[in-house]
């Protein structure tokens, strides 16, 4: 399936492994955050990438030593209107210099994606199919931005 | 007042092409009803009893001419003919059909106005003294704030869809005409011991279902660090605010489930990381101020005698400027207020004709501006002496010159039961008939300032908790009742009403408030004011009265 990423479609090569799920031995892979800290050594020693699902509810800040061997942050809406997702990803970027991909995912709308790339979301991945062209357009809904961002 | 740049301009049409696409989406079934709640609440569209309501935003309460003749034609052409001003300080209709509100947006685009962020759970009108700029007791104008405020609020990508709604305001003047303490954020221009004038910040105060006093997290702010205090709020309030329940989702709850002490830690710790990259310059604090540079006043204003010649001549005109007019900095001018609450229309109400011809007497008489205040009047600003006269008269032909301000009759109303699906109780009838029972203006006077607030349901949009007398619709069985409070206030001392006792049913109500004013008007010593004798005496003289027969 395709998302966007740097405003390009591109295939997505990842896949996210659910908590009761063995994790495969090859493949870029997505965990949550809870797994993340019980089987870091064992996902780094993969020959694959491995990065994190975040929930709303995660404390980023409980990553913090380890953003540098994180490729991906996935942020998960469970549903679209949890804005808590707007400030972790904008204090990766800008408190903890986060340089990898952080991608948005799970349950939001392509009318959030201009606001979501300004706090420095750079991939979206949609469950609807439809979703990656409004989202594609969306991106250029406003020219004028009032505010500093980290995009 | 503010002029759009180029920028400005392209933004708020920008925002009315999405929501055009928005509408589309939803009309053609393509955005499910839930989706296209959250979209349309941010750009101020509700679903209400009989059509959409759509809320129209007057940054701090200033209008031009030019923007309130066409918030007539948009009456005229899109609702019933009128418009209704808001506790915000904004404007309302409530009869848009929702295909044609994208082409209302863009008539209002073409005046610099929109409905951005309006409602919904996002950062709200920054609102303000409608007496900035021209009183006296200002330490600085609050305005070029405010809209400094107002362009880092609009769009800001990170705080578009907070656990709540979220209001600021903004008071630069000695006396609080702005309910300060009851905003999410509340901002005053102080001076420090230096003689440095500054923001004391207030966070954590509101009113709706459960009013609480906003408290200082920090009493001196240099100017250069407001909006990187701002977002340190906001951010903190973004990822620790309750999102499980919408009625503790309000910073409020948060600083008071957190403790003031805690949260003002979180809020300074997120501060001192960001405060020296979001430095407001002094260029562009200066800036700013310039877009809010004095009118040109006539300084030869205050040679006009024929203003006390009136004065003496006439009662009826020395009435009106006793009570709807009000002191200026500047010698020879005055301010007026424009009552919105005659006796016989909903208060705050306008029709398309009374918004022209107010227009035209800006023009004429106040350098071209209007204000909208969060009482539902509004202000022609900077009226010359020599003028009032001929204004009064103007005035009273279009029904805008009732001499109520700050008077019983000069309620705070909501849109009530007649038009809002939240509501309970109607409120625009009760404030009719509770009109009609105070006809005699003598006795309005001689009551003097007494604030009624009045809601019709526990949101609260008519701020009844802070009125000297609130009055609260609630539904018991299936009928209007209404609680009553006393003693509230939103301005320097702050208060939340106190329950006087059962509430009581529709037809009583308007005896029950007479009743409360005849026994403030015993109990009251020389020149004490309603507020002043239920602190003084208490609840107790008036439940006796109120509750006699039951």
């Amino acid at each position: 399936m395709q998302i966007i990423k740097d405003r390009q479609l591109v295939e997505n090569t990842w896949t996210f492994i659910t908590d009761d799920s063995p994790l495969p031995e090859i493949g870029d892979i997505t965990v949550t955050l809870a797994r993340w800290l019980a089987d870091k050594e064992q996902l780094l020693k993969r020959s694959s990438q491995a990065g994190v699902r975040l929930n709303p509810s995660d404390q980023i800040e409980q990553l913090a030593d380890d953003l540098s061997k994180i490729a991906v942050i996935e942020l998960n809406f469970p549903i679209f209107g949890d804005g808590r997702l707007f400030s972790q990803a904008r204090l990766l970027r800008s408190r903890d210099a986060y340089q990898g991909e952080i991608r948005a995912v799970g349950d939001y709308l392509p009318d959030q994606v201009f606001y979501l790339a300004r706090v420095g979301v750079n991939a979206f991945e949609f469950t609807d199919p439809n979703h990656i062209q409004e989202a594609l357009a969306a991106m250029n809904n406003f020219s004028v931005r009032y505010q500093a961002s980290t995009n | 007042m503010y002029q759009y740049n180029k920028q400005d301009q392209i933004l708020i049409e920008e925002r009315v092409n999405e929501f055009r696409g928005q509408t589309q989406r939803f009309l053609s079934g393509e955005l499910g009803p839930d989706q296209f709640r959250a979209l349309r609440l941010m750009n101020g569209l509700y679903v209400q009893t009989h059509a959409p309501m759509l809320r129209v935003a007057v940054p701090y309460g200033l209008l031009s001419s030019k923007q309130l003749r066409k918030l007539a034609s948009v009456a005229r052409d899109y609702d019933h003919g009128y418009c209704h001003f808001t506790t915000r300080q904004n404007v309302q209709y409530n009869w848009p059909e929702l295909s044609r509100v994208p082409d209302l947006l863009a008539e209002l685009a073409t005046v610099q106005m929109h409905a951005i962020q309006t409602s919904g759970n996002c950062l709200r009108n920054t609102s303000s003294d409608h007496l900035a700029g021209i009183c006296k007791d200002e330490i600085e104008d609050p305005r070029p704030y405010c809209e400094i405020i107002r362009q880092w609020t609009t769009l800001h990508p990170e705080f578009a869809f907070l656990p709540r709604k979220f209001k600021i305001a903004v008071s630069g003047a000695t006396h609080d005409r702005a309910a300060v303490q009851f905003h999410d954020i509340g901002v005053y221009l102080v001076k420090n011991e230096a003689g440095e004038i500054g923001f004391r910040i207030l966070a954590g105060g509101g009113l709706g279902r459960t009013p609480i006093i906003g408290q200082t997290v920090r009493p001196f702010l240099e100017k250069q660090h407001l909006l990187s205090y701002l977002e340190a709020i906001l951010r903190v309030y973004n990822l620790f605010g309750r999102r499980d329940n919408k009625y503790k989702a309000r910073i409020k709850i948060l600083v008071k489930e957190t403790g003031l002490e805690k949260f003002t830690a979180m809020v300074e710790k997120e501060w001192l990381r960001i405060k020296d990259e979001m430095l407001l310059t002094n260029e562009r604090i200066e800036e700013m101020k310039a877009q809010f540079a004095p009118p040109a006043y006539d300084s030869s204003a205050c040679n006009d005698s024929s203003f006390d010649t009136h004065l003496s001549a006439d009662a009826g005109f020395a009435k009106w400027v006793k009570y709807n007019t009000v002191e200026h900095k500047i010698a020879g001018y005055r301010g007026v207020y424009l009552s919105l609450k005659a006796p016989d229309s909903p208060p705050g109400d306008m029709t398309d004709k009374q918004l022209e011809a107010v227009a035209d007497l800006a023009d004429q008489y106040s350098f071209g501006e209007i204000r909208s205040t969060h009482r539902q009047n509004l202000v022609l600003a900077d009226v010359k002496q020599a003028d009032l006269f001929t204004v009064w008269q103007q005035l009273d032909a279009i029904k805008l010159a009732t001499p109520n301000i700050g008077t019983v009759t000069d309620m705070i109303c909501c849109p009530g039961l007649d038009f809002c699906s939240l509501a309970n109780a109607g409120s625009i009838g009760v404030a009719k008939e509770i009109n009609e029972a105070l006809d005699d203006l003598d006795y309005i006077h001689d009551i003097g300032d007494i604030k009624i607030n009045m809601s019709g349901c526990m949101n609260g949009c008519a701020h009844q908790s802070v009125g000297h007398i609130g009055i609260l619709g609630v539904d018991k069985h299936g009928e209007e009742w209404y609680q009553i409070t006393l003693g509230g206030s939103s301005e320097n001392e702050a208060a939340i009403g106190e329950r006087l006792g059962p509430s009581v049913p529709k037809d009583q109500i308007t005896a029950t408030i007479t009743t409360i004013l005849d026994v403030y008007v015993k109990q009251r010593l020389e020149d004490e004011t309603f507020l002043e004798t239920v602190k003084r005496v208490g609840l107790e003289p008036f439940k006796e009265r109120v509750y006699a027969n039951h």
